[in-house]
């Protein structure tokens, strides 16, 4: 097990006050709950997976996606069983998707 | 004086003298071409002679598997150095004959489930390989060069008179038997029963000269069987950006698809996501294809019109004999399946090609070759290739040709499209995105000529990931088409180095398309997609006629 915790300042993009479950803990998935907290303008993803060792793909994956969507006063708890970063990804725009309206083009993807 | 003339007909004496021995050997175990299957070592002691090319019949799916293992059992002191002609090496007695001393050389295509053990056999100095090939090229060397003295084959029935019926099984028999035949060899076959009318004739009785009563039924695999249930969201994921953004841009209306869940994930999408799109009628008409259940869906919603097989697949012959109008089938109802002809088909008829694959490098060059396994190539080759004879133009074949010739003073002409669809990452996070093949350090190790390469970068047109298409066709350097496969790497190494401004270049001009250029939304990637979400699904689908083997059935 390993815990892994990621802050990203001056987001731009409110989300809903309804907190939202994606995925489900199982092999090769994870799940995420999004929702809304006071956070100074900040979004925070914390991060706990059975594989260890894996920190840079991590950062990389929730980096790129802080540039996508930007979250303003959101927290990210995740689960996660060994996910590969396809799934990662999906499971945190769908998470994102599920509390916001869809994000314009996106200017960076990884 | 005259000098002797040369004798013409060594090859039919030599069969002859081979047919005497036997006759003399086995005296009355013979009844007409009929052998009584206890004397099969006998037979095969007789027919062969050492440093014989045999062509052992074992396919993708049916196998003779009776002839192989009493072939292992004959004495190495009496027949060795056989040369093995075979298209796939499946069965553990195929190499069973190598590690006994009784074969020592082997021309094959395909090895999946013994390249390990290969591989051991290859650095031991048991086996020496001649050349792993295409299904479609060993085929031609039957023609040429590597035509079999005795070919041993296998088949659903014969009748009296050697007549034999394969069954939708028909697979490779007929190259085999075809090249044997008509250059004096000798023809050997294993049936599951003997029958005084044959529902129809496959292979003419006078081609045939032995055959035998297996004690029994040969073996089948149901090789390209894919349970829906073990669909992930990432294939239905790449399934939509497949469709959206290279079935319906090309207008792809002939095509062969790769084995596995990827194109599976594809032709369960087509009844639902495809048909919401528009697009029945216009994409995936005419296949190349193995009759696998995945189809079932799509062939009910009038997708598709046509299908012809490469093989068949166990649990469809009762689908498919319902279905005349898509397969291709005998008056008998069941159908015949020829693998020579439709690796042609895929070849020169087929507009395009998606499969997936375990390695790709930067040149976009794609293998399934991994470190002490000799697996072989089977058909992709032949299906991800384009097919530089081909004359006649259809919209997608043009498109994409023009897109590789645009702005080049070169005469006009078409292009096959060859996808790659992979996830940058496999199990274990394994890398499908390399610097170097690992099929380079493998040529090394088995001392081939060349690196055991399946799709040539020149012949790979899209890489399709769950990051989004590269359109190779439209890259103008090598630099562009490096950045390209880059980016859609993911966070592979290989995708984590690319140069940013590069790729967002490469977007902005359409190189590279993600799910939100494509219009897809994301949320939609689930499984509610697929128009079946397990075998029981596909059972419904086929109104019951399909009959899933045991091993995929857990009701």
């Amino acid at each position: 097990m390993e815990t892994l915790n990621f802050r990203f300042e001056n987001g731009c993009r409110n989300i809903g006050p309804q907190a939202q479950l994606a995925g489900v803990v199982s092999s090769g998935n994870l799940e995420i709950l999004i929702e809304s907290t006071a956070l100074n303008g900040a979004c925070e993803v914390v991060v706990n997976t059975s594989a260890a060792g894996f920190g840079v793909t991590w950062r990389a994956v929730v980096t790129d996606f802080n540039l996508r969507w930007q979250l303003r006063d959101a927290r990210l708890a995740i689960n996660d069983m060994g996910a590969t970063p396809a799934v990662v990804s999906l499971r945190l725009d769908q998470a994102a998707e599920s509390v916001t309206q869809p994000p314009a083009k996106s200017e960076a993807s990884v | 004086m005259t000098t002797p003339s040369r004798i013409w007909n060594t090859l039919q004496i030599n069969r002859n003298q081979r047919l005497d021995r036997v006759r003399a050997t086995l005296g009355t175990a013979i009844s007409g071409k009929i052998v009584q299957a206890e004397q099969t070592c006998d037979l095969l002691h007789q027919v062969l002679d050492c440093g014989d090319r045999v062509c052992l019949e074992g396919n993708n799916q049916k196998q003779a598997d009776f002839l192989s293992a009493a072939l292992a059992t004959l004495d190495p002191k009496r027949i060795n150095n056989l040369h093995m002609l075979q298209s796939v090496l499946a069965l553990p007695e195929h190499l069973d004959v190598f590690e006994r001393g009784i074969a020592s050389r082997l021309d094959f295509s395909f090895s999946g489930p013994q390249a390990a053990r290969l591989a051991k056999l290859v650095s031991a100095g048991k086996i020496n390989i001649g050349a792993i090939h295409t299904y479609l090229e060993l085929f031609a060397r039957y023609f040429v060069d590597l035509t079999p003295r005795v070919a041993l084959i296998v088949a659903e029935a014969a009748d009296r008179h050697g007549n034999l019926y394969t069954g939708p099984n028909t697979e490779d028999t007929p190259a085999i038997v075809e090249a044997t035949a008509f250059k004096s060899g000798i023809v050997i076959v294993q049936v599951n029963k003997i029958l005084d009318t044959l529902p129809r004739i496959d292979i003419p009785g006078d081609w045939v000269d032995y055959v035998i009563l297996a004690p029994k039924p040969h073996y089948i695999e149901p090789l390209f069987t894919r349970d829906p249930a073990q669909i992930s969201e990432i294939q239905v994921l790449m399934a939509m950006m497949a469709i959206k953004g290279i079935y319906a841009e090309y207008e792809v209306q002939r095509l062969n698809h790769g084995i596995g869940f990827d194109t599976a994930a594809i032709e369960l999408l087509l009844p639902t996501y495809a048909a919401s799109l528009g697009l029945k009628g216009k994409i995936c008409k005419h296949w190349a294809l193995n009759p696998h259940p995945a189809l079932i869906p799509a062939i009910e919603a009038g997708f598709i019109e046509s299908v012809h097989s490469f093989g068949s697949e166990l649990g469809m012959e009762a689908y498919i004999r319902a279905r005349p109008d898509i397969f291709f089938v005998g008056h008998d109802g069941s159908m015949r399946s020829n693998r020579a002809l439709c690796q042609a088909a895929g070849h020169y008829a087929c507009d395009m090609f998606i499969g997936s694959t375990l390695q790709i490098d930067l040149q976009g060059n794609s293998s399934t070759a991994t470190l002490g396994r000799i697996a072989g190539f089977g058909g992709a080759p032949n299906m991800g290739a384009d097919a530089r004879g081909r004359r006649h133009a259809s919209p997608a074949w043009l498109k994409a040709g023009q897109q590789a010739r645009k702005g080049k003073n070169v005469i006009p002409r078409g292009q096959k499209l060859v996808v790659q669809i992979v996830e940058t990452f496999r199990e274990h996070m394994q890398p499908a995105f390399v610097d170097k093949l690992d099929a380079w350090e493998l040529a090394e190790q088995a001392n081939m000529a060349i690196p055991p390469v399946m799709i040539y970068g020149d012949d790979v047109t899209h890489i399709l990931t769950e990051e989004g298409v590269a359109n190779l066709l439209m890259c103008n350097t090598d630099e562009e088409r490096e950045q390209a496969i880059r980016g859609v790497a993911g966070y592979t190494p290989v995708g984590m180095a690319r140069d940013q401004r590069a790729v967002e270049n490469l977007r902005d001009r359409g190189i590279i398309l993600r799910a939100e250029d494509l219009g897809i939304d994301k949320r939609m990637a689930t499984r509610d997609l697929l128009a079946a979400k397990n075998m029981k699904d596909l059972v419904r689908a086929s109104g019951g006629l399909y009959a899933p083997p045991k091993q995929f059935r857990n009701w």
